[in-house]
């Protein structure tokens, strides 16, 4: 198996008395999917938080290709290769759809200090603007005004600055919430298309989803980690069913 | 015509008849305008703070002050400076104490902010008003007026009116070309992306601290250049130029003209010198003139509750107004 370009050992953060993430050990891996799932409150937006340097831990490791990156600004670990979606949409609503990718491209500049010169006359900034916003589905709106896109846009428009940011590793913070189900359905196939030259944390609550594009699964709940594996073997983990699913229908439906 | 030609078109327009205006007017009025000139570069420095980078700061007086006690205590004493000299090292004192001010009120955020910029501002104007480094109290004058030469030809006389109008119009002109240049450029597009959502520009990559830093260095030194400029004007300086009432009288400017443009900031100087002057005007306003802050006051309230784009708002509304207008024309 690949070397894992990501890789935490025993992740914790508290938030005074809670322990939201509680020595989470995991290992991403280029050409995978690895799925993070389990109820609302588990901690999985905070893990993603942790991995993307929005909050420091307060314990354990985080190893970004045998580099330590654990407690680094999001700044940094952006400008490492890892790029993030987030839950609650986080964008420029007052940019166009195009000025939104244009400035997550922008931060990929080799010369980000160019204090002169028009910003819209960098042509590889441009392309890759455009790029991302094809490849989410949104190239048809690339003049609209974000605030103004409905609700299902502006979550595909945030994969699109994650994607235009041309990271190596997505952390996707459920990305189809808020979806149609047409949207949701292209953002599967993107997300699996994906997969093949990037390692991908999908946190997802739409199991079908789930199951269609994971290679690997891990179930948290309470802040830990209660099984990890391939699809088949967590579908078929007594703990998983009795600790989160409560029932053998759920995984199956 | 399209909208941006307009604009530039009203711009020039507007820089001609700013140019001329000397060749009619009574020096009084000259004056005035130089006045509002170096305001407006003043409230341009500000805008690039609150406007274009979300950084409200209420200690800009501090660059306007510190410029001007740069002049007076690094020029000689009873010679002219030389304004090729004198007025860079102005600018670079006012951009070094932005830097390093900078270094740490740039870690605070909203209302910290606020109070922290006051603060360094205040504790300038103790260092001049409390020790005898500037003066007191008092200030010192500035006897002379600097010269701007070439070799041995003087491109301008400072002491003519016009001249010195002529040459604060030049640089007004010049620092909104400036910074309509930085704010088209990549980095001025991340500038904005930091006044609209700074966390989200952090997470995309961007060194969030050095932008804004650079963009508090920046307006420094453009504020540093409107304060250079009326110690210049005035021929000395005092304390009150460094005071919070300065800071907030800018601030004032930027909100009347309409924040994150740059044409709103050199109207909200003209309409707040032209509305001083009218509400401190005995004849309209009698024993009430005195009190010409409450009015003012009002005034602004008034305009923010309403305009809260400020004059620039209104222009653009007219503006849109008309192309409608004249699509229709065209279609129908
Ligand atoms: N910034 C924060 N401060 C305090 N508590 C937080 C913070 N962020 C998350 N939490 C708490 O941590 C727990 C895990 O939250 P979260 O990571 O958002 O879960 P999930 O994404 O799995 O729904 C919740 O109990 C939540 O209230
Ligand atoms: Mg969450």
């Amino acid at each position: 198996m690949a070397e894992p370009i990501l890789r935490t050992q025993e992740l914790t953060r508290r938030f005074g008395g809670l322990v939201a993430v509680s020595k989470v050990s995991l290992e991403l891996r280029v050409g995978e999917v690895h799925a993070v799932i389990g109820p609302n409150g588990a901690g999985k937006s905070t893990l993603t938080n942790l991995l993307s340097g929005d909050l420091p831990p307060s314990s354990g490791s985080v190893q970004l290709e045998g580099r330590d990156i654990a407690g680094l600004k999001s700044d940094r670990i952006s400008r490492l290769g890892v790029g993030r979606s987030y839950q609650k949409t986080n964008i420029f609503l007052p940019f166009t759809v195009f000025e939104n990718c244009r400035l997550a491209a922008q931060s990929r500049a080799p010369r980000p200090w160019r204090v002169f010169g028009n910003a819209l006359g960098f042509a590889d900034i441009n392309r890759q603007a455009e790029a991302a916003m094809e490849a989410a589905g949104l190239a048809h709106r690339r003049d609209r005004v974000a605030a103004t896109l409905s609700h299902g846009e502006q979550r595909q428009l945030e994969i699109a600055m994650c994607l235009a940011t041309q990271p190596r590793l997505l952390l996707l913070d459920e990305p189809l919430a808020g979806m149609g189900p047409h949207e949701s359905h292209r953002m599967v196939e993107l997300i699996r298309k994906l997969s093949e030259g990037h390692a991908i944390m999908l946190i997802e609550h739409d199991m079908d989803a789930v199951f269609a594009v994971a290679h690997r699964l891990t179930v948290m709940v309470n802040g830990e980690v209660i099984e990890s594996g391939t699809p088949e073997a967590v579908r078929n983990s007594p703990a998983v069913q009795l600790a989160y699913l409560g029932g053998e229908d759920n995984l199956h439906g | 015509m399209a909208p941006a030609r307009t604009r530039q078109f009203a711009l020039l327009a507007c820089a001609l008849l700013l140019a001329a205006f000397p060749l009619v007017g009574g020096t009084f009025y000259v004056q005035l305008v130089v006045k509002v000139m170096i305001l407006a570069i003043f409230a341009m420095s500000l805008d690039l703070l609150i406007g274009f980078t979300g950084l409200v700061s209420f200690g800009h007086a501090a660059y306007f002050g510190l410029a001007g006690y740069a002049l007076a205590l690094l020029g000689p004493k009873y010679e002219a400076a030389s304004l090729w000299w004198s007025l860079p090292a102005a600018m670079a004192v006012c951009a070094l104490f932005a830097f390093l001010t900078g270094l740490l009120v740039l870690r605070t955020r909203g209302i910290f902010f606020i109070m922290v910029t006051l603060a360094f501002a205040q504790m300038l104007f103790f260092v001049f008003h409390d020790t005898k480094l500037g003066g007191g109290s008092d200030g010192i004058y500035i006897y002379n007026k600097p010269e701007l030469k070439l070799g041995d030809f003087a491109l301008a006389n400072l002491d003519k009116t016009e001249h010195f109008y002529w040459l604060v119009l030049v640089l007004m002109v010049a620092v909104y070309l400036l910074l309509a240049r930085v704010l088209g450029s990549t980095f001025g597009r991340a500038l904005v992306g930091i006044k609209v959502n700074e966390h989200r520009m952090q997470a995309l990559g961007f060194p969030v601290f050095r932008y804004k830093l650079a963009s508090y260095v920046l307006a420094g030194a453009l504020g540093g250049l409107s304060g250079y400029l009326a110690a210049v004007q005035f021929g000395f300086v005092n304390p009150e130029i460094l005071s919070w009432h300065q800071s907030g009288a800018v601030m004032m400017m930027v909100i009347l003209g309409g924040m994150g443009t740059l044409y709103g900031p050199v109207l909200g100087a003209f309409a707040f010198v032209l509305l001083q002057e009218a509400f401190s005007n005995q004849a309209w306003f009698g024993a009430w003139a005195k009190h010409w802050q409450l009015a003012m006051g009002l005034f602004i309230i008034l305009v923010a509750m309403y305009l809260p784009q400020g004059l620039a708002g209104l222009l653009q509304k007219f503006g849109r107004k008309d192309e409608a207008a004249q699509a229709e024309e065209e279609h129908g």
